[in-house]
This record gives structure tokens, C-alpha cells and sequence, in this order.
């Protein structure tokens, strides 16, 4: 509810300040519908409903220093592989492309010796 | 030339214990008539599978950590293939990956070092400052 009750106010003051300088009306129709979406997200509105606050996401084999990357460690493994067993990508878990390749190589051995699923969940 | 791999192999659950050990010792056997040494083996024990292998959902996973040539490993997959209680396996070199873990440990310990050594030299400067004035 917060992000409908506050993207209102930012569109009155987003389209008063460009049609000074004179665009269309259909330009000033789009603040209001690309408000709302990047709100789908995790994080709510910071400045009226422009900006969204999100919280910024670091490689955890960075941040806690784990070099070593190893397909028999599962636990560590399974917790970027989705439930239908698909490697999750760099964009949503944060890590750092170097460490990416080590894991989905990992993830993939792992595979081969039936420690993680190629699909579904393990049962 | 020396490299040292990892085999990791799973039976079949239902297979008795002796003759695990004995499946592990003519391997053994195999690694040192070719010149190779086995380093380690570990029993990791029954565990779920992933998905079914020839209908198990079990199986008895071994890990063992081979110091050879690459026509060692070739020999130990093809004896795993032919034996029939092995239900799949895997062969990983893991001497270049160890030397470059081994890399980034040097650096970690020698920045480690560097950082602790001017940390513990400044109190011992102000120590020595303080000691006289508190005199």
C-alpha cells in the first residue's frame, strides 16, 4: 500500500517538471506505471517512489573468504541450486563471477556423482 | 609424471562390508603395481542418491586419493567399470586446485603477519613512551 499511496505524489511533481519543457502526454503517463515495478522486489520507496532501496548483495565466498570450492560439499552447494535443481544465477545470488565458475563447475560434479539432483528435488 | 586425483566410487548398498574392503584392496593393489601410491581412503558411508543409478536410491560412496600417472586412473576407471557392485564413478584431479588453495593460503598467512606485526610494535612504542611520564 505504501508504494501506491506515494508513487501518486511523485508523478504530480515528475510530469509538472517536464512539461515545462514540453514533452507529450504519453511521456508523462509513463512515471506512474514505471513506479510500481521495480516495487515487485525486495526493499520499499525511498524518494517518492523513484528510487528503490535495495539491499546490496555480496559473494558470500568472498565476503567469508571460502576459496576452497569442492563438489563434495554438499551443504555449501545446495544452497545455490533451486528446488528444481537448477544452478541459481550470478544476478540473484550475488556471487562474483570468478566464484560462479567454481561452483557450477562443483555443482556439476556433484551431479555426476549423484550428491545433487539434475532435476527435482532429491528423494 | 605425478598427479594426484580423487576416485570417488559408490556400490551398491546391499553389499557386504568385506567385500568392500576387498574391492578397495585389489584397487590398492592396481595403484601400487603401476607405480602409483594411495594416500588416502575414506569409507564415506550409505547415503541417499540424487536420483535413482540402475535403481538404487542408495549407495555405499568410497573416496579415495590416488598419487599417480593419468594411465593409473585410466586402469582404476576401467576395473570400476567392470565390477559390478560399482554403480557409477568419478575421477577428479585435484593437485592443481590444492596448489593454488596452497597460494592463497601464503598470501592470507604472509598479510596476516604484516598486518600483525606493525599492530604489536605500536603499543610497545607507547609503552615505552608512557613509562617514563607515568616516572
Amino acid at each position: 500500500m505504501a508504494d501506491e499511496t506515494k508513487a501518486p505524489t511523485a508523478t504530480a511533481e515528475a510530469p509538472a517538471a517536464s512539461e515545462g519543457q514540453g514533452p507529450g502526454p504519453g511521456h508523462s503517463q509513463r512515471p506512474p506505471s514505471r513506479g510500481p515495478r521495480p516495487g515487485g522486489g525486495p526493499g520499499g520507496p525511498r524518494e517518492g517512489g523513484r528510487k528503490y532501496f535495495r539491499r546490496k548483495k555480496v559473494c558470500k565466498f568472498c565476503v567469508e573468504k571460502i576459496e576452497n570450492i569442492n563438489y563434495k560439499d554438499v551443504r555449501l552447494l545446495a544452497q545455490f541450486v533451486a528446488e528444481s535443481g537448477k544452478i541459481v544465477p550470478r544476478r540473484l545470488t550475488g556471487v562474483c563471477t570468478p566464484h560462479q565458475r567454481r561452483l557450477s563447475k562443483a555443482i556439476k560434479q556433484a551431479r555426476n556423482i549423484a550428491l545433487l539432483p539434475f532435476a527435482g528435488r532429491a528423494n | 609424471m605425478n598427479r594426484t586425483y580423487e576416485l570417488m566410487f559408490i556400490v551398491r548398498p546391499d553389499m557386504p562390508e568385506e567385500d568392500l574392503d576387498k574391492l578397495i584392496s585389489t584397487l590398492e593393489t592396481a595403484v601400487s603395481s603401476s607405480g602409483g601410491t594411495m594416500k588416502n581412503v575414506e569409507k564415506m558411508g550409505k547415503r541417499r542418491l540424487a536420483y535413482t543409478v540402475r535403481r538404487f536410491h542408495d549407495g555405499i560412496y568410497v573416496l579415495l586419493t590416488v598419487e599417480g600417472s593419468g594411465g593409473l586412473v585410466h586402469e582404476l576407471e576401467r576395473r570400476l567399470r567392470v565390477t559390478e557392485p560399482v554403480i557409477k564413478f568419478q575421477s577428479v584431479r585435484i593437485d592443481e586446485e590444492q596448489k593454488r588453495l596452497d597460494k592463497i593460503k601464503a598470501i592470507r598467512d604472509a598479510r596476516k603477519k604484516a598486518s600483525a606485526a606493525p599492530a604489536a610494535a605500536a603499543p610497545a612504542a607507547e609503552g615505552g613512551e608512557t613509562a617514563p611520564a607515568t616516572a
